[in-house]
């Protein structure tokens, strides 16, 4: 579904991604963990499509399209979808009206019909439930005053109402209380299926007990340094990055 | 190079004098020409004036058209508001109101409307010569002198007490531009007595493509436990350049709510002034502009606080695109006697082209010493970041761009009360800010 393949990648001449490879199936959970700064939000990013990232180097397939042509508003309508680290708030822009756009802007681009207003409302209900998040969120502006959490939630009730094909979901988890973090890994759990792809950005191991996923990379200084399975994120729970020393060396010395 | 030409204003005015029988009118010309002879137009070096050159307008002769009332009830029709069917519509021509034309919807217990030169023949002589002209005092520049010289055709309004009305007024501009140039000079004097609430909107049409620049005077005064609402919709022509003076006293403790949108035209100049002449008086100032091509915008505003504990707000935000300018400042005095006033102003402006600019200015002037106030502005460009994230989902740039653009504008345009106006205005910006 996913191919990127050695990605280098620059902002304001700053080197931060230095050959990324990466496959990603359908059905698969990928974690992706690493030290702050290590450039796990700039590949969401150059993933997602923003602009201020050069990548200087290889390419990224996304269902066989060669996504770096595509706007960032093409790759979310081919089925890629992005839950930010930090959603921004959006004042006087109503969080119903926009999902209701996002959704309708994809059906079109897909040659489907606008959803009329009871699909929509219907589709919301149910999504609603699915990640527990409260109505009176979405006839908000979009994250608006929201609580970290609120804004974490409202980033997965996103990804359910668009189901992607790929989402990729960035520190989720990061600013969450015990609660929070559950409904929100319940609700990713619920939106797993053999078609869809996930790939977590996380820093603990909390999510991923949650989740379980298929693989476990670690990115540092900006390349992958070790991959394995869910049994590596374990490791490096227990005993932090430092394990990975000459992992870690050699990713320094490039 | 063209020179300023007002050597005909002079014929224009001893024209209208001689023909004009009453004194109290007479008597207010004569005495708003000679200072407009005193001191001029606003000269570019004039502070107040220095960001728009409006004597670059007098560079040609305008027509101060006399009754040849060539607007038709078709070319009303096509200017006629949301919610008209409901309005006290009245119809200005060149500057003179048109009782015949105009549909007052209002009881005569609820409202009067007249001519002013009818007015003053009434029970309300006194009154109209207390309060016509006060805005002279605190406007001494030429062009609000040129106003007042050539007030005639102009109208009254009272609102009675205890009345609030169910019937907003619709003031209707319109400017025959057909065959000259034309030089309209709407003046208008308006009383809300005490417990009364009125709603005035004031719409601007120009109708030909000679040029046209309309001077407009509205004083509006307000009672104690009064309302005063106020629209301005500027959608005219870019041939249509305009000054509207709009001067609020509130002279017993009130309530202004006003919100000016302007959208097309010339060079347009408004004047927004709020006298604070009695202890607890409360305002609301919103202005919205959205400017294209060489559209000049700029609103002054004034409140002045002269007794104390009363409350102000102001907020103005613009976005400016092409080669449009605009300018916004806001002048708040404090008097000595103004003690705990509470005065706050806020501007924002998006630039969506390099060569848009905006000229922002705060204007506090402070002689109490228990005041809050406080001042902001800011000048940027979209929220790339909120772009970025609308687009992550699928919403094309140029939708996310008129989402951004619309929820900015929303601020003020959620403050027009009346709904069908209010409906009005947000198509027009959503017609505007749409993919274009
Ligand atoms: N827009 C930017 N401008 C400059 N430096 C950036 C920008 N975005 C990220 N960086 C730098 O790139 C590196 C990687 O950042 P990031 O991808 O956010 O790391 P992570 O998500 O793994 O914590 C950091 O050193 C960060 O400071
Ligand atoms: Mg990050």
């Amino acid at each position: 579904m996913l191919s990127i393949k050695n990605i280098h990648a620059s902002v304001e001449g700053k080197q931060i991604l230095n050959g990324i490879n990466l496959e990603v199936k359908a059905g698969e959970v990928h974690a992706i963990m690493g030290p702050n700064g290590s450039g796990k939000s700039t590949l969401a990013s150059i993933l997602a499509g923003r602009e201020d990232y050069e990548v200087t180097e290889g390419s990224v397939f996304f269902e066989g399209n060669d996504m770096l042509e595509l706007s960032p508003e093409d790759r979310a309508r081919e089925g890629l979808f992005l839950a930010f680290q930090y959603p921004v708030e959006i004042p006087g822009v109503s969080t119903t009206n926009f999902i209701k756009t996002a959704l309708n802007e994809k059906r079109k681009y897909n040659g489907q019909e606008p959803l009329d207003a009871v699909s929509f409302l219907k589709m919301m209900k149910q999504k609603m439930q699915l990640v527990e998040i409260d109505k009176s969120l979405l006839t908000r502006s979009i994250n608006e005053g929201f609580s970290g959490g609120e804004k974490k939630r409202n980033e997965i009730f996103q990804m359910a109402m668009l189901e992607p094909k790929l989402a990729i979901l960035d520190e989720t988890d990061s600013g969450l209380d015990i609660d929070a973090l559950r409904i929100v890994a319940n609700g990713v759990n619920k939106l797993r299926n053999e078609n869809r792809a996930i790939i977590v950005i996380t820093h603990y191991q909390r999510l991923l007990d949650y989740l379980q996923p298929d693989f476990v990379h670690v990115l540092v200084n900006g390349r992958i340094v070790r991959s394995g399975t869910k049994e590596l994120a374990l490791e490096l729970e227990e005993k932090g990055y430092d394990f990975l020393k000459d992992e870690l060396s050699l990713a320094e010395a490039l | 190079m063209d020179t300023i030409k007002t050597d005909y204003l002079k014929d224009k005015f001893n024209e209208l004098q001689s023909s004009s029988a009453d004194d109290v009118l007479s008597n207010i010309r004569e005495e708003g020409f000679k200072n407009f002879n005193k001191v001029g137009l606003p000269a570019p070096h004039n502070e107040e004036w220095r960001l728009t050159g409006i004597s670059n307008l007098f560079k040609k002769e305008y027509h101060l058209s006399e009754l040849e009332n060539t607007i038709t009830i078709a070319d009303i029709d096509t200017a006629r508001l949301p919610g008209y069917e409901n309005a006290n519509e009245l119809i200005f021509i060149n500057g003179k109101f048109i009782p015949e034309l105009s549909t007052i919807r209002s009881s005569e217990n609820d409202c009067i409307v007249l001519p002013l030169e009818e007015a003053i023949k009434t029970e309300y002589k006194n009154l109209i010569d207390e309060h016509l002209n006060k805005s002279y005092r605190f406007i001494k520049d030429g062009i609000h002198a040129l106003n007042t010289s050539f007030m005639h055709g102009g109208v009254f309004i009272y609102i009675n007490k205890n009345k609030v009305l169910q019937h907003p007024f619709y003031l209707y501009h319109f400017a025959d531009a057909r065959n000259n140039h034309l030089l309209s000079q709407p003046r208008s004097l308006v009383y809300i007595d005490e417990n009364a609430k009125g709603q005035l909107t004031e719409y601007y049409t120009t109708i030909g493509a000679m040029d046209s620049f309309t001077n407009e005077v509205m004083e509006i005064v307000v009672n104690t436990n009064a309302i005063a609402e106020y629209y301005k919709i500027q959608n005219d022509v870019a041939n249509a350049s305009q000054v509207t003076t709009t001067h609020i006293r509130q002279i017993g403790k009130s309530y202004t709510h006003a919100v000016t949108v302007s959208l097309n035209g010339g060079m347009i100049r408004n004047n927004m002034n709020v006298i604070m002449e009695k202890e607890g008086n409360e305002a609301h100032l919103y202005g919205l502009y959205l400017l294209k091509r060489k559209t000049h915008v700029d609103n002054h505003t004034l409140v002045d606080n002269t007794k104390p504990n009363c409350f102000s707000n102001e907020f103005y935000k613009g976005i400016l695109d092409d080669n449009a300018s605009g300018v916004f400042n806001g002048k708040i005095f404090v008097r000595q006697d103004a003690q705990k006033t509470n005065a706050y102003q806020s501007n924002k402006n998006i630039l969506l082209s390099d060569d848009a600019t905006i000229n922002t200015k705060p204007q506090l002037e402070i002689f109490a010493d228990d005041v809050k106030c406080s001042h902001g502005c800011t000048i940027g460009q979209l929220d790339e970041e909120a772009l970025f994230y609308l687009r992550t989902r699928g919403i094309s740039k140029e939708l996310a761009q008129s989402m951004l653009l619309e929820a900015f504008a929303e601020d003020i345009v959620m403050q027009i009360k009346h709904e069908p106006l209010r409906k009005y205005v947000e198509e027009l910006i959503v017609e505007r800010l749409s993919i274009n």
